[in-house]
């Protein structure tokens, strides 16, 4: 069959020289355009011309703005020719130019003329090319003519007239808006086509009018609509007009859902994989709902058309995220399609297995994907790779044949993407399954024994290093670790060494072996190399002889840099060399989010923003900075946490102040940043007045007055209290902002000499129990909450009432914690009815504190929550639970 | 990006000969600003697609947030694009559409070499049926016919001819299907 084709090729391969286009230059064919002008119009050779003009622009060939002035003139000069082929081609041609305002008028009487001519191709497509190019004041002049051409009763100048519409109601709404009439009448048109662009502006007028739009669904499934796209723009609109209704009815029957129904028996197969579709993405749609859906996507699966077949599988493979058991019943079909020509169907097949399959099928759908497997590209085989690891942490006791798998995908070529999904998986399974750890290690092993990638071949080491001296016989992993430091370049060198020391540091028995390994290391040729060797036969050997510090080791190579890596690195750039040394404890332990705030707000000019906005990065450290400068807080000792701003006045009020509050152990410091923004003032002595009777706990030990706060040039006062040692007390503020008020000359800027006291009221301000957590995060969650003693868990379970949705539930706890989320965790899935968020943070007087909650939903929008808390003193563990139970 | 509920639209159409030159392309989306992008889509498409036989029905592929539905005769490639929430029924309709009425336009010799000679035939074809991204028509024997009233020969031959065309078309795919 494919045998002509072929031969057909090759001839005219042999005689590609042939092309009416060959060897065609822009600057000739402007010259020919000249015709233009000609007195006796050639308009076969006019037409030809054109032609080529456009060919140009299509190879995307630009012409400066004279040359396009040029031809545009030449160009309208054709208007005078009757011939209709020309006509059709100069209208093209002016689409392409797109003119400019002034040219434009030079053609809109042609353009008009055409519009109101007899023949009715002119009328649809003058219209077209002037609202293409037309303007809100040449609009007007023919929204009469418009209106006319909505509800003429040729359908292309209809249809002509209506998707003009739709295009100009971007720019001149108010215009069209007022055509709805004519609209209306022309969703009535016997026209397939005119319906359908009607009742797409109908739509799009109405938009914004919920209950307009409700109505006109309401009107037309009662059927009406004979065009299979207007059929699927209407179930657009049901769809919508269902998930706005949803919001309000709590139950019963679904409206309008008779009506999706009846188009899955449509004669039009678009319309009814639209309201398939539509169904299947209802909000909480339920498996009675969704098994007419399921029931027709499943014939299209053995559809000869590879479009119809690719759609179904889609939408299916979307549905079984959400309800893989209202799939299964199309599983043989799916497999069977594992097979197809077309390799994004068979991905999509099998992923949707995946995620369908059960217990008893693993095995047998694994072989067929091991088959699948050499043949299909890259970004599809990442698809699988993940699909594949879902289903492994589904079904654990099925991790060897998986395993197996991965394995074995990893051996064969492929770019560092996919490598890179297999490593992590093989790594995330590892953690999960610990059945799985040996022969996922060893698997790991044999990969770096041939690994093209430094990136993968350290991450593997590193990893190897925290599992491989748990395993039952580390010795046999040195063996694969020492080769890298023969063979390797000099990063993964560093790294295996690394790793050598790790095993050194746990396994007893192996010690010796791994010091005469890392002698042999510290003659390599680089630096990093030699300066790891080093580094770790000192800790390990001294070690060895003194002893008692084996503790100190083991964290010192296993322990988590519990500062984030971005605020050691200004730290260390802060630092000078000196005698002192650099203390890794002076490392502030906040996570930024700052940057992140920032970006948010870019246009947003520090009117009323009284903190400094310079250097958003190192916002903590210039509070340090900024508190131990001011001698009379030296006495409270290290700044456990700075809170970030907030505002205690309403934007654009003649005095802006925002308050951070900074937490010592025993003492509490508000820190009111004020800016003045009336230019014809200058304050003095600047204060605030705190009453602290809503906070027993706190008592004032001293006030930092403001000296002057002259105009726009912000100005910090500090307020400090007392409070008990290490308790996170809490407690409500209200602040007065006291001042000594002098007018300013605008003209010289010289104050008076005179001033006035005055008052200004600020809003409250409190201490919640979030500020006494620093966010702190774990970098693995799950070997955190495990090092930390179950004894001191408090777990309780918690009913939160009706909430609007899960995500928003989530947020809130977070926020009232504090805690930094860890993993992603803090990201609910759409539709999904539970979810487990994992925080961490570090509570005052340095406790580390992990949080397992678990959140569920119910059809009524109940929402409760289980909450697992683990910390290092149980005190604290219930403290957290007082706070959400307060909170 | 598209909301759900508004109109179907499409992004691109393009006819592409068997390297992946230009014949005639035509965008209707922003999401290629430069020439350079709009080359660069064109060449991922040809490259994905040109091992797979798209040449009795159109085929599929989506990739970066795309659609696209194709079907290949001689040494053309017929392309249109979608964004990815866009219905491929109704994509694939618009191709059929195109390729149909091509068909029909070029009287069954379609190949790259009369594509070009009838250029301003394919360009027209592609006017009448997207206008800015909307669809206009999908009926290939009416798209066909809006062309060619203008064509060289006359209208009322024509409108007999693209009947008989049509006719011939039907029985060719039939005796495909049959021979299938």
């Amino acid at each position: 069959m494919a045998q002509p084709f072929v031969k057909k090729d090759d001839d005219l391969d042999e005689e590609e020289e042939y092309s009416p286009f060959y060897g065609i230059e822009k600057g000739a064919v402007l010259q020919e355009a000249r015709v233009f002008h000609d007195p006796q119009l050639d308009a076969r050779r006019c037409s030809q011309v054109i032609t080529k003009l456009l060919y140009l622009l299509n190879q995307g060939e630009t012409f400066t703005k004279v040359e396009a002035t040029e031809v545009f003139f030449a160009v309208t000069k054709l208007f005078q020719s009757k011939d209709t082929v020309l006509r059709r081609m100069v209208y093209l041609m002016i689409k392409e130019l797109s003119p400019s305002a002034d040219e434009v008028i030079i053609v809109t009487s042609s353009l008009m003329k055409d519009m109101n001519s007899k023949t009715d191709m002119y009328r649809a497509n003058a219209i077209r090319v002037l609202c293409r190019i037309t303007d809100s004041t040449l609009l007007t002049q023919i929204e009469r003519y418009l209106k006319q051409a909505i509800v003429d009763k040729n359908p292309v100048v209809a249809s002509a007239a209506l998707v003009s519409g739709v295009h100009l109601l971007q720019t001149n709404s108010e215009i069209v808006k007022r055509w709805s009439n004519e609209v209306q009448e022309a969703v009535q048109s016997r026209a397939a086509l005119v319906q359908f662009h009607a009742l797409a502006l109908l739509h799009q007028i109405r938009q914004n009018d919920r209950l307009a739009v409700s109505k006109l669904v309401t009107s037309l499934t009662k059927g009406s609509v004979r065009s299979p796209l207007a059929q699927c723009l209407l179930i657009r609109y049901t769809s919508q007009v269902i998930r706005e209704s949803s919001m309000n009815t709590q139950a019963g029957e679904r409206p309008f859902f008779d009506y999706l129904e009846s188009c899955l028996r449509h004669k039009s197969e678009m319309v009814v994989f639209e309201a398939a579709r539509a169904i299947t993405e209802l909000s909480g749609v339920t498996s009675r709902e969704l098994t007419p859906a399921i029931t027709v996507l499943q014939l299209f699966l053995s559809s000869s058309k590879p479009v119809l077949r690719f759609a179904a599988i889609r939408t299916l493979n979307k549905v079984a995220s959400t309800h893989p058991l209202a799939v299964t019943n199309c599983n043989i079909d799916m497999e069977s399609l594992i097979s197809d020509q077309n390799r994004s169907i068979a991905t999509l097949a099998i992923t949707t297995l995946l995620k369908t399959g059960n217990e008893s099928s693993v095995d047998r759908l694994m072989k067929q994907i091991t088959n699948f497997m050499s043949d299909i590209a890259d970004e599809f085989k990442i698809v699988v790779v993940e699909a594949i690891r879902s289903l492994c942490l589904k079904f654990p006791l099925k991790y060897r044949s998986m395993m197996n798998f991965l394995s074995n995908i990893l051996r064969e070529e492929g770019g560092f993407d996919y490598k890179k999904a297999i490593v992590d998986s093989i790594v995330i399974l590892i953690r999960d399954i610990p059945d799985a750890k040996e022969i996922g290690l060893f698997h790991l092993c044999e990969f770096i024994e041939d690994c093209e990638f430094t990136y993968l071949s350290t991450q593997i080491l590193h990893f190897l290093g925290n599992e491989g001296p748990k395993t039952s016989d580390p010795s046999k992993y040195i063996r694969y670790i020492y080769n890298r430091v023969i063979l390797e370049n000099a990063t993964v060198r560093a790294s295996a060494v690394s790793t050598l020391a790790k095993f050194g540091a746990m396994v007893d028995s192996l010690k010796p072996r791994i010091f005469v390994l890392l002698r042999r290391c510290l003659f390599d040729s680089d630096d990093e190399v030699r300066d790891r060797a080093t580094l770790y036969l000192n800790t390990l050997v001294s070690d060895a002889s003194v002893g008692g510090t084996d503790e100190d080791v083991k964290d010192f190579l296993f322990g988590p840099l519990d500062v984030p890596l971005v605020n050691l690195e200004t730290s260390l750039r802060n630092y000078e060399a000196s005698d002192i040394p650099f203390d890794i404890t002076s490392v502030p332990k906040e996570v930024k989010s700052q940057p992140l705030a920032e970006k948010k707000a870019p246009g947003k000019k520090a009117i009323g923003l009284g903190a400094p906005p310079s250097g958003p990065t190192s916002v903590v450290d210039a509070y340090e900075k900024l508190l131990s400068s001011i001698p009379e807080f030296s006495s409270f000792g290290k700044l456990f946490k700075s809170c970030s701003p907030m505002e205690l006045t309403e934007p654009e009020t003649e005095y802006a102040v925002n308050v951070v509050k900074h937490i010592f152990d025993g003492h509490v410091v508000f820190q009111y940043n004020c800016t003045n923004t009336i230019p014809e003032q200058l304050l003095e002595k600047v204060t605030v007045f705190v009453d602290a009777s809503e906070a027993e706990e706190f008592s004032e030990v001293l006030t930092k007055p403001l000296q002057s706060l002259p105009y726009d040039s912000p100005g910090q006062t500090f307020v400090a209290f007392e409070k008990p040692e290490g308790v996170p007390a809490i407690g409500k503020f209200s602040n007065l902002l006291k001042f000594v008020v002098k007018e300013v000359d605008p003209a010289t800027g010289e104050a008076d000499e005179e001033g006035v006291e005055d008052e200004y009221q600020l809003e409250d301000l409190e201490i919640v129990a979030a500020d006494y957590m620093l966010k702190v995060g774990v970098s693995n969650f799950k070997n955190a909450w495990e090092n930390l003693d179950p004894d001191n868990e408090r777990i309780d379970e918690y009913g939160l009432g009706v909430k609007e949705s899960l995500a928003e539930t989530v947020s809130a706890v977070i926020d009232i914690l504090g805690m930094q989320p860890c993993e992603g965790t803090e990201v609910v899935p759409n539709n999904s009815r539970s979810h487990t968020c994992l925080l961490s943070g570090i509570f005052i007087g340095n406790v580390k504190v992990l949080v397992r909650v678990s959140f569920g939903i119910d059809g009524s929008k109940q929402v409760a929550m289980k909450l697992a808390v683990r910390s290092e003193d149980p005190d604290i563990s219930e403290k957290i639970h007082e706070i959400v139970a307060e909170g | 990006m598209a909301a759900p509920d508004s109109c179907p639209s499409i992004k691109n159409i393009l006819l592409l000969d068997s390297e992946g030159k230009r014949v005639a392309v035509k965008y209707y989306s922003d999401d290629w600003p430069t020439l350079s992008a709009k080359l660069a889509f064109e060449k991922s498409v040809f490259t994905k697609t040109q091992k797979t036989n798209a040449r009795t029905e159109a085929e599929i592929v989506m990739f970066d947030g795309y659609i696209v539905v194709y079907k290949f005769i001689q040494d053309l490639h017929f392309f249109v694009t979608g964004g990815d929430d866009e219905n491929e029924l109704i994509l694939a309709t618009v191709l059929q559409g195109f390729f149909d009425a091509v068909g029909l336009l070029l009287r069954n010799n379609v190949d790259k070499r009369t594509a070009l000679e009838n250029l301003d035939l394919i360009l027209l074809c592609l006017d009448e049926i997207i206008d800015g991204g909307i669809i206009l028509e999908t009926e290939a024997s009416i798209i066909a016919g809006k062309v060619a009233t203008h064509g060289l020969d006359g209208a009322a031959s024509l409108s007999e001819q693209t009947i008989t065309q049509a006719l011939a078309t039907a029985r060719e795919h039939l005796a495909r299907s049959l021979l299938k």
